[in-house]
């Protein structure tokens, strides 16, 4: 049985940002980076990228993978931004 | 962007098997019944009394030729062998012999992890030699031009094909771990754009290096633990049963990659080759680093929760990756640290 196709996703789906645990910041989504403050935004050059967080990287502000060399270790998350929303409760 | 042209003279044999193989594969269309009990009775003794499959380079070159019917192109080969019975049965033979010593051979990890999350602290630790990379650190210390070239050689049997055999496991997944792999394989597809086609650009770099890049252009110069390297991303990709191992696979390849490439494009920089050769190599520190964290967690930690009876094969396919690669790493390194070839030398009569 087919079930009911759901709406539409809205044209601007929400960039997604997710902190890998000793590792970067990966960002899915239609996102632009500026390399630094007052730069002009670009646009990378892949759908997913993955952002350095323990500035070892020479491709920062991508991630290299050096964050492995140097024993990179953060913390677990510590705010609750999965908290369930007010609307969540949809059963049907 | 010209498409990668196509080799058309059959490979030399190495052996009996490879031999046996090669008069069906090039012989009439309709196979004399004798060349099939030939090629039989030759898979059945080489079987029984090969002393390593991962270093028999005839039956390394049979596996490979047998798996190149179902990847293509194969000009040399008349008629339509995909699905060949005889030939399929004869794959089975060899395969079962391949699998049974690489599942003796490859170490497991010790304890083995219990649920996904385990499992991806543990992809983690069983990777970790890539921070010492020792075949990219020492190419990037000892560049020469012949080293190179024939890196780029042992590389072109698979890089040419980059992603291909990981694309067989996509119909076999479901769920988080099918779109990670999907992610992956759309970014090693170049996203839409054909010249980003991460193949393609390592042919630019073949060609920038002055190598022919046609498929398969250089087969018989390449030894077996080169073909055992693209033979077991084949054996996992091409058996259902086999899927936990290569979305193991994959993740063990791109989680020993950012790094690595990084002493590679140093290497090609070195002796003063320009971005059409080291874009490849610069690229992958990039796209890798980003494969890396998803085929962990999202292709080989979620089939693992998903689907808890893989989580062995999802490690196994992690090990064996890290295994057989090792080997034809630590072949290209004792031969060039000892100033010898890496590669086969080939009769004149099949000179390139």
């Amino acid at each position: 049985m087919r079930e009911e196709r759901p709406e539409d996703p809205t044209p601007e789906d929400p960039v997604v940002i997710t902190p890998c645990p000793n590792g970067p910041l990966l960002v899915r989504g239609d996102v632009m980076i500026a390399p630094e403050p007052g730069a002009e935004p670009q646009k990378p050059p892949r759908r997913v990228v993955a952002l350095c967080r323990c500035n070892m990287s020479s491709i920062a502000p991508f991630c290299d993978g050096s964050h492995k060399l140097a024993n990179f270790r953060t913390r677990p998350p510590r705010y609750n931004i999965g908290s369930p929303r007010e609307d969540a409760d949809e059963s049907d | 962007m010209t498409t990668t042209p196509v080799r058309t003279a059959a490979p030399v044999a190495r052996g009996p098997v490879s031999t046996a193989l090669l008069s069906v594969l090039t012989g009439p269309e309709d196979t004399p019944e004798a060349a099939y009990r030939e090629l039989a009775s030759a898979v059945e003794n080489a079987v029984e009394t090969t002393q390593d499959v991962l270093a028999d380079e005839d039956l390394q070159l049979s596996l490979f030729l047998l798996y190149l019917l179902h990847y293509g192109p194969a000009e040399f080969v008349t008629g339509n062998r995909e699905w060949d019975p005889e030939l399929l049965r004869i794959r089975a033979v060899l395969e079962a012999r391949f699998e049974s010593e690489l599942r003796e051979r490859v170490p497991m990890p010790d304890p083995m992890p219990q649920d996904g999350t385990e499992l991806v602290d543990t992809m983690f630790a069983i990777t970790g030699g890539a921070e010492k990379p020792t075949l990219a650190t020492w190419l990037a210390r000892h560049p020469s031009e012949e080293i190179l070239r024939e890196f780029l050689i042992h590389r072109s049997i698979y890089t040419l094909r980059e992603a291909d055999p990981h694309s067989w496991g996509i119909a076999r997944l479901r769920g988080r771990a099918k779109a990670a792999l999907v992610e992956i394989q759309s970014d090693e597809y170049g996203g839409g754009r054909p010249d980003r086609v991460h193949a393609t650009i390592f042919a630019q770099s073949m060609r920038g290096f002055g190598l022919d890049d046609t498929l398969d252009h250089y087969l018989d110069l390449v030894p077996a633990p080169t073909l055992a390297s693209m033979n077991v991303m084949s054996l996992f990709g091409l058996h259902r049963r086999l899927r936990g191992a290569i979305a193991g696979h994959l993740a063990a390849f791109e989680m020993t990659s950012s790094i690595p490439n990084k002493y590679y494009g140093r290497a090609f920089r070195k002796l003063g080759y320009g971005e059409d050769v080291t874009w490849y190599y610069d690229e992958h520190v990039e796209a890798d680093a980003v494969h890396e964290q998803i085929a962990a967690r999202d292709l080989a930690g979620a089939l693992a929760q998903e689907e808890p009876e893989l989580l062995q094969d999802v490690l196994f396919g992690a090990a064996a990756c890290l295994y057989v690669d090792g080997l034809m790493g630590d072949h290209m390194l004792e031969c060039w640290s000892n100033e010898r070839s890496s590669l086969r030398e080939v009769e004149p009569a099949a000179a390139l």
